[in-house]
């Protein structure tokens, strides 16, 4: 594929996960950090968020199995996932988090499994794409092109 | 002059700040990992320098190594180890530094707590890069004061060292006052605090600025303002008269009047748990008056002016005081719990004090209403306000002076045990033994005494006391170790046997109260003993006279206090037990009950946090009458390294201001005071 024409889906592509708000103002602010003494910067950090973030819903998972399930911890662990997530710029698992939250606050387990399910959609949803988003990029920068900043036109 | 190097700094730092912002060293502390990598990433690109860790207590330790490592901290609010508010208090209270908050939750009240505790600002996560290009304006901010503090502290340092030395009262408390904060602020649950001392050290300051400048509130400061704060008592202390007690040069009302806040809130934090100690040492009070009488150093009577006030600041005095047990310590036992890191409980029983002093951190002051003077017990707060006492529980020295003939050997120990509820730190604390404050029962003369240890438990202070006063030949110096702190010297004993009359009790019982002591977290302990020995030591170098006991034991209350300060981390401990002894030869038997109870609290005796100043009040102030013999021993300084345990309730500023009668008597209060060590 030709370096213009893939400059040019990427930058479809990513518009797309912005209008979809996959993603939000926060991953472009991310993306403006990357600079030449950081040049992985991105998918440093992305990586890093999703390490954190399986293992907190892994937590969550088994905190919602137990018999009593201590709602406590879980909407701890559910605020630090909406934090992390928030700051990545996740925008669809970070609102799923908040309506998780609120089904802690019921201390409803139904709700809570429910949202929890919600959540781990849009996470696997959200990691999927900024796969496809990095390996675009890689394919770019292996063709010798270089990644355009996105630019938010919305 | 001081000012000339002073502006030579300045200037340095001003080249530093020229900078500005650039290369502005920030520690950042969040437990998310990803949320800490962004902020550093985020930081570095606008070009600060930047320092990250996800513990708060590696944080707290980075920051007490150096405090001029760094220009400012970003904390998370919501940690596991530490609560992100905690660890805000600590910096501010301990370096000073500028701190901002950050968390996902924007809710008003955590705004308002964040505000309340000393945040210079509040951030929400996700951070944007856009704030954090803005937060250096907080160093800047505090600088600028800062640099005109200093130069009015050293002012005020020349002049607060002139009057330290003389370790009389007030300089004296003063210093105990600063060691209680400083023990308060070690308060800190588990933290290693092998730091405090270069922070005890850190005099900082007194702003006489006219501007309202930060003032560093070191150790020698706070002590002076517990102390006037006692002397007026909690719910009169209004800033004017506190300035005007303490007498410190370019402190300015409004000063004091922030202090005086947080002061209060850290009593409240740790009334709660003083409650619980004291519930805890209800159950043990009950043996022989011991009462834990803590004198402030300085004041003879001024803490006794708290006792008197029956104002215990924390609950858990509270808890002693209704049951009148203060009152009835034939000595004038007031015992004020100051920041005896674990709830300090001093329950003055009938003539038992058991004082646990472990106040929790903050200041417990236990207003032994005592008839006569009452000995306040004087922890310095600050260990334990700050979470560090909590961990120490022990500050329960009962020192029961007993003035009146009898026995009173306050056996605090039961109280100690109680406790201990130090919080959380050292499970063991609750054991007696492990911050023991050592209930020496003073009353060599009586056969009380050994039985007044009875109540102190695991130190084994108990023993001492009875042994102590038989030899306590040159007692003192024996506890003068206190760098020895390893051993969990729970309570110096300080047999002060009355010497009275016969006392001849050498003080060995100080160094017998080295013994038990359990090891302590190191230096707390050593100071807990060595002001007890110190005491000790005064009282009684087996001559009789007291006058030169006196003299000699402020003296080595002096410098073991210094000493101790030096060693206590932080919590400013012990107190200078300046005091006075007076030198009422008759007082000189009384050696001082005080019994120091090391209260090392948390098994290893971790005086650090709670290095509660014990406030060796030796003072024996004898008032005409016989003598009064203070001894204060605040034993706070013991904090431990994070221990966590017990802070040293020691500070058992065991004054005793006993009527002559009964020193005269030799019955001399020094009644044995046990020291409940707690352990």
């Amino acid at each position: 594929m030709e370096l213009g024409q893939m400059q040019g889906r990427l930058a479809e592509f990513t518009k797309s996960l912005y209008m979809e708000g996959i993603l939000d103002a926060q991953f472009l602010q991310l993306q403006q950090l990357q600079d030449e003494s950081n040049p992985d910067f991105v998918v440093e950090v992305v990586s890093l968020f999703f390490e954190d973030s399986e293992k907190l819903l892994n937590d969550i998972a088994r905190a919602l199995d137990q018999q009593s399930v201590d709602f406590k911890r879980v909407d701890a662990h559910v605020h630090q996932l909406k934090g992390s997530s928030a700051s990545v710029g996740a925008q669809r698992v970070k609102n799923a988090c908040v309506a998780f939250r609120n089904c802690c606050e019921e201390q409803n387990v139904e709700g809570c499994l429910r949202c929890l399910q919600q959540v781990k959609q849009e996470h696997y949803l959200v990691k999927n794409k900024l796969e496809t988003l990095f390996r675009l990029e890689q394919q770019i920068v292996a063709a010798g092109g270089s990644v355009p900043m996105a630019e938010m036109t919305f | 002059m001081t000012v000339e190097d002073q502006k030579g700094g300045l200037a340095g730092e001003d080249v530093v700040r020229d900078c500005f912002p650039l290369g502005m060293r920030v520690l950042a502390v969040d437990d998310d990992p990803f949320c800490l990598k962004l902020l550093d990433t985020l930081l570095r690109k606008c070009q600060y320098r930047v320092t990250t860790t996800n513990q708060a207590v590696m944080a707290l330790k980075m920051l007490r190594e150096n405090k001029d490592k760094f220009d400012l901290v970003i904390s998370d609010v919501n940690m596991p180890d530490m609560d992100g508010f905690k660890l805000l208090e600590l910096v501010g209270l301990e370096m000073d530094l500028p701190v901002i908050m950050l968390s996902g939750h924007s809710d008003t009240q955590l705004v308002m707590k964040g505000v309340t505790h000393g945040a210079c600002d509040y951030l929400l996560k996700p951070v944007r890069i856009e704030e954090l290009k803005n937060i250096w304006q907080h160093v800047i901010r505090r600088k600028k004061f800062d640099s005109k503090d200093q130069k009015k502290s050293l002012n005020e340092d020349r002049a607060l060292h002139g009057t330290g030395d003389s370790g009389q009262g007030f300089a004296s408390t003063g210093n105990a006052d600063q060691d209680d904060r400083l023990s308060r602020k070690r308060k800190e649950q588990n933290e290693d605090e092998e730091e405090e001392d270069e922070e005890n050290e850190h005099e900082d300051d007194d702003a006489s600025n006219q501007k309202k400048p930060r003032v560093v509130w070191s150790v020698e400061l706070h002590r002076k303002f517990v102390a006037a704060v006692n002397q007026l008592g909690l719910e009169k202390a209004v800033p004017k008269k506190i300035l005007d007690l303490m007498n410190v040069e370019g402190l300015t009302r409004e000063n004091v009047a922030s202090h005086l806040q947080k002061y209060r809130l850290y009593l409240k934090r740790i009334s709660s748990v003083a409650a619980q100690q004291a519930s805890m040492v209800a159950a043990l009070g009950g043996k022989d008056s011991s009462y834990l009488r803590m004198g402030s150093l300085d004041g003879f009577g001024e803490f006794r002016s708290l006792a008197g006030s029956g104002r215990l600041p924390s609950s858990a005095l509270s808890s002693y005081t209704p049951g009148g047990m203060f009152g009835r310590l034939n000595s004038p036992a007031g015992l004020t719990l100051h920041g005896i890191t674990s709830s300090g409980l001093v329950q003055p029983t009938g003539q038992n004090l058991s004082s646990s002093i472990n106040t929790l951190g903050k200041f417990q002051p236990a207003l032994l209403p005592s008839n006569q003077s009452a000995s306040l017990f004087q922890r310095i707060p600050t260990s334990l306000e700050l979470n560090q006492l909590q961990q120490n529980k022990c500050t329960t020295w009962i020192g029961d002076f007993n003035p009146i003939k009898d026995s009173r050997g306050f056996t605090v120990t039961t109280s100690f045990s109680d406790s201990r509820v130090n919080v959380g730190n050292s499970p063991s604390l609750l054991p007696s033994h492990s911050s023991n404050s050592l209930v020496l029962r003073g009353n060599p003369h009586q056969a009380h005494n050994g039985g007044a240890f009875g109540s102190q438990s695991s130190l084994g202070v108990a023993s001492l006391t009875a042994d102590a006063f038989e030899n306590c030949s040159g007692g003192p110096s024996n506890f003068l170790v206190h760098n020895q702190s390893n051993e969990s010297w729970q309570g110096t004993v300080q047999s002060s046997s009355p010497h009275i009359g016969n006392s001849s009790i050498d003080f060995p019982s100080t160094s017998a109260v080295l013994a038990p002591l359990e090891d302590s977290r190191g230096d707390i302990q050593c100071h807990e003993g060595m002001i007890g020995s110190v005491i000790h030591n005064m009282n009684y170098p087996s001559n009789q006279n007291w006058e030169e006991q006196k003299q000699d034991y402020n003296h080595n209350l002096n410098h073991t206090v210094s000493a101790l300060n030096s060693l206590v981390p932080a919590n400013g401990i012990v107190n200078p037990l300046s005091q006075s002894l007076d030198q009422n030869t008759a007082i000189s038997s009384k050696s001082f009950d005080e019994s120091l109870i090391p209260q090392l609290h948390g098994g290893a005796l971790s005086l650090d946090q709670n290095s509660e100043v014990e406030r060796y009040a030796l003072g024996t102030k004898m008032p005409n009458e016989d003598y009064l013999f203070e001894q204060t021993r605040s034993l706070d300084g013991i904090t431990q390294n994070s221990f966590g345990s017990l802070d040293d309730i020691m500070n058992t500023l065991m004054k005793r201001e006993q009527n002559q009668t009964m020193l005269c008597d030799g019955e001399f209060a020094s009644d044995a005071y046990s020291l409940g060590s707690c352990i």
